[in-house]
């Protein structure tokens, strides 16, 4: 019979609708104060930190409502703000060395929602309030880096190889090697085609000149390198900045996009991102007594420094190599499948070391890391202070001399070894960063937009409501029931998604849908009165009506679905926001104004002996 | 309820020379406000520093000026956003302060100068480059949807109707551009995310009239073209209008409730649509009818699509 649904259909729209509920729902619970603890330089928080922390809060008799551990953090729940600041406070006085200490909002999703993988949709920063930063990487100075870095490089292996040469230069993009003969030229350039395979190499016999590019592929080598580099220091930053929930990713060919919420202060994150840090080889004083330094008679050419854990080292002052020789550095295996971190130099650095540990064999060498941490303090002039912060990060002893390429063993467990490397390689940043973009919005300005939006929204949708109710009467009904599908449906997809993220213009979008939705129904309301203007009969024209309908719905959507992509493709930030949800609104209208109503109406006028429609 | 009951069949594409007229007379005035005025083009895109703070009590505009006029700031320009008591200052990118942090120097400077409490609201700096690669961006992205819409129309219909939804969505975009250009209205990001989903809209409404059109001239065999877009024309008129009030409401609400923030949005989209709903009915139409559409064009696929309907009524 005419416009009978199957069970299986009806069914199928319920449960796409319940489910859409279901995760939806999420959002309907509010947040909890919580305060989150997360391991600073390769320190995870475990089983012991959470009942260390639990203790010290029941001493201190700070209520709290639950404890979880998850992936190394540990986020402490309370009932009240009150509670969370009192706790921050002390849990940072006590253990603020090794965790980043922040406050925090996490979801209060009942536990049974949570269990299956229901979460609310994350806030953007216009919403939530915070700051957001894009810093592009200074790709011209890592690649004229690199080529400084093979200048060098070449001079010294052309005099390793007793190869004579009249100079080496950088000229523009490529550096040239200027002979004394032909002989030369060709065997220089054989030498170093073979050595250097992502160079391209051309000589010209006639000003007797050898001239050597990167390759493409080098090039983009070094430009992901220092991008990778940049991220792994910012990371490392951000995480000192006790951020819940920071964002750091790359954007792009050379841009880097930090969103830290919550943060109000911008100038210090500012100043945190922008430090610079160092890295010196220095040779532990073995001749002086530690215990006298310790007693405040350091000698003169030697320097008390601590460890992280707060050993102290007693050093001598003469720095052995700077961290700017450092060309990389990473984590492995040595064959003992202990953690090791390999060090590769550049050839100046190579040969200064080398120099400096022939003498050196079986004594201990340490690794201070120095950052410019900047205070709260101002010079006369308005800048500000920046202290010194000296660290020895690893004390190893040289068991042969090192040159080029070196490696230290025994730095403890893989993650240390690993955050190690990334101190090694912080300490020697091959290109600058430079912020582009800030966008911070003070908490009651997100509040305010959240309540706003929420309006417009509400607002939009009463209008809709009451006009498709006097405009089409029942017919009206389902149409309002399928919006109201569709909203939920929206907000439950968006929750779902990981990635998305609900933003100001995004709630613009949920607004436009609202409105633009309703327009699959008005075409095919429109079409079924037409045709029982025709004199069909009711069934015929509510079949009919779907039916004609349909491919032009499909056909208006997909072409504003290509608008919205676009926008996804170019967009940034919030406006991306605004492609999301309306993409993910055109589909999910799609489907609640065309399947689902057509169930509805199917149910109640569809199959009956009818001579009218309410429409 | 029917706001529109039309029995007759109204005469558009009689009046399609006036309308003509009536569009290249304002999209001639767009161009030329374009060239004049030019748009003014919001931090998005030009660079420089945007901060928003609330003050206690409500502030005094010259007091401000003169607090940042004595430590060198005098190119700044102070309003009000909002409310007398919120207060935005924009901020040319200068030489000798590093650009990121001209915003904290301002912010402090504020404090001590006006001696009131203030709450930081908002901070947005974009770096020239930035700004550079945005308008490049934003450009090629109009284009590429132009494009890929053209490219689908074609596909789905047939070229002069193409031709005319794609020329249709450049006069909807193009006296968009001019209204924000003529009444000198910020254009941000915002805004271009809102004309490209007034391109969208207007599509949407375009395809629907164009749809009608292409089943009309395969139903109905009498009558030349011209009669039979007037007469698919009428038909979809009460849903475009329909359409239109719905998707106005809720733009109004957005304008009204949705903040300062997204006016310029909301303000491009309540245009767009107006113009998207005329521009549908006499743009896209007008210029198929003028590029010669005519029955042929469409009549070869009718048997094909008789048969498939007929099998579908019968399950």
């Amino acid at each position: 019979m005419l416009n009978r649904s199957p069970l299986w259909k009806t069914l199928l729209v319920v449960i796409i609708v319940a489910f859409g509920a279901l995760y939806a729902l999420p959002n309907l619970y509010g947040e909890d104060p919580a305060v989150q603890l997360s391991g600073l330089r390769g320190v995870e928080a475990d089983a012991a930190t959470l009942d260390n922390v639990k203790s010290q809060l029941s001493e201190q008799n700070i209520d709290f409502a639950n404890i979880t551990l998850e992936d190394g953090q540990l986020l402490v729940r309370f009932s009240d703000p009150d509670n969370q600041l009192k706790a921050r406070d002390l849990l940072d006085n006590t253990m603020g060395e090794q965790f980043s200490v922040a406050l925090n909002l996490t979801p209060a999703t009942p536990d049974w929602l949570a269990a299956v993988g229901g979460v609310p949709m994350k806030l953007g920063l216009d919403l939530s309030g915070g700051v957001s930063f894009t810093m592009e990487v200074n790709m011209n100075e890592a690649v004229v880096k690199a080529q400084e870095g093979m200048l060098s490089d070449f001079r010294s292996d052309l005099r390793g190889e007793k190869i004579r040469y009249r100079s080496v230069k950088k000229v523009d993009d490529a550096i040239e090697i200027v002979f004394r003969n032909a002989e030369d030229l060709d065997q220089a350039e054989s030498f170093l085609k073979k050595r250097y395979r992502d160079y391209l190499f051309t000589d010209n016999t006639d000003t007797l000149t050898l001239t050597s590019k990167m390759s493409e592929l080098k090039l983009k080598e070094i430009r992901e390198y220092a991008l990778q580099q940049n991220i792994t220091i910012i990371r490392n930053r951000v995480n000192e900045l006790g951020v819940a929930e920071p964002l750091v990713q790359r954007q792009g060919q050379k841009n880097i996009v930090i969103e830290l919420p919550g943060v109000q202060d911008t100038a210090k994150a500012k100043e945190i991102l922008n430090a610079t840090a160092t890295i010196e080889f220095r040779m532990v004083d073995n001749e002086n007594d530690l215990a006298t330094a310790l007693n405040g008679r350091v000698p003169a050419s030697s320097q008390l420094l601590y460890e992280r854990d707060g050993t102290p080292v007693l050093l001598k002052k003469r720095i052995m190599l700077t961290g700017d020789h450092i060309v990389d550095a990473g984590s492995s295996f040595d064959e003992y499948s202990r953690p090791q971190v390999n060090i590769t130099l550049d050839s100046p650095g190579g040969s200064k070391f080398s120099n400096a540990t022939k003498n050196a064999i079986g004594q201990p060498m340490a690794t201070v890391f120095i950052e410019y941490k900047p205070t709260d303090r101002k010079d006369s002039e308005g800048n500000t202070i920046f202290d010194k912060h000296e660290e020895v990060i690893s004390v190893a002893t040289i068991q042969a001399r090192l040159g080029k390429s070196f490696r230290i063993t025994g730095a403890g467990s893989q993650a240390e070894a690993h955050s190690l490397a990334l101190l090694l390689r912080a300490g020697a940043l091959i290109a600058p960063i430079q912020i582009v973009e800030e966008r911070t919005v003070g908490p009651s300005l997100g509040a305010e937009n959240v309540k706003a939006g929420f309006q417009a929204i509400m607002g939009g949708f009463a209008l809709v409501f009451i006009f498709m109710l006097i405009y089409y009467r029942a017919f009206g009904v389902v149409a309002n029931l399928a919006l109201m599908a569709n909203l939920i449906l929206i907000v439950g997809v968006m929750s779902m998604i990981p990635g998305a993220t609900l933003t100001l213009p995004g709630m613009a979008g949920i607004v436009l849908t609202v409105g633009m939705a309703v327009d699959a129904n008005v075409l095919i309301f429109e079409r079924i009165r037409e045709e029982l203007r025709e004199g069909k009969s009711v069934q015929q024209a509510i079949h009919q009506g779907y039916d004609a309908a349909y491919s032009t719905i499909l056909d208006a959507n997909i072409t504003t679905l290509i608008a919205a992509i676009i926008l996804f493709s170019i967009g940034v930030g919030p406006i991306k926001g605004f492609a999301v949800t309306l993409s993910i609104g055109i589909v999910t209208s799609m489907f609640t104004a065309v399947v689902g109503t057509r169930s509805i109406v199917n149910a109640i006028w569809g199959g009956k002996r009818l001579d009218k429609l309410p429409i | 309820m029917q706001i529109l009951n039309l029995k007759e069949t109204v005469n558009f594409m009689a009046y399609r020379k006036y309308a003509l007229a009536f569009s290249i007379i304002l999209m001639l005035a767009s161009v030329g406000s374009l060239f004049v005025n030019k748009l003014n083009f919001g931090l998005d895109f030009t660079g420089g520093t945007l901060i928003e703070v609330a003050f206690e009590s409500p502030a005094e505009l010259t007091q401000i000026r003169q607090v940042l006029e004595s430590d060198g700031y005098g190119d700044a320009v102070v309003q009000f956003y909002g409310s007398s008591r919120e207060v935005i200052i924009r901020l040319a990118q200068r030489e000798g302060v590093k650009a990121e942090m001209l915003s904290n120097e301002v912010l402090s400077l504020l404090k001590e100068g006006t001696g009131q409490e203030l709450e930081m609201r908002r901070i947005e700096f974009v770096g020239a480059s930035v700004g550079d690669e945005l308008t490049e961006q934003g450009g090629l992205a109009m284009l590429t949807a132009l494009i890929c819409i053209l490219v689908y129309v074609a596909f789905r219909f047939e070229w002069r109707f193409a031709l005319g939804s794609v020329f249709a969505l450049f006069h909807d975009v193009l006296l968009t551009l001019g209204l924000f250009s003529f009444l000198q209205l910020e254009f941000d990001l915002t805004v271009m995310a809102a004309i490209l989903a007034v391109i969208g809209y207007s599509l949407n409404d375009t395809i629907v009239v164009s749809d009608r059109i292409r089943e009309n001239f395969r139903k109905i065999r009498v009558g030349g073209p011209s009669e039979i877009i007037d007469i698919s024309l009428t038909e979809t008129l009460s849903r475009t209008v329909i359409t239109s009030i719905t998707t106005l409401l809720v733009l109004a609400a957005l304008f009204y409730q949705g903040g300062a923030l997204i006016h310029g949005f909301a303000t491009a989209l309540l245009f767009g649509v107006f113009i998207g709903t005329y521009s549908s009915i006499y743009v896209a139409s007008a210029v198929a009818l003028g590029l010669g559409i005519s029955k042929e064009d469409l009549i070869p696929e009718v048997i094909e699509k008789e048969g498939a309907d007929q099998q579908e009524m019968m399950p």
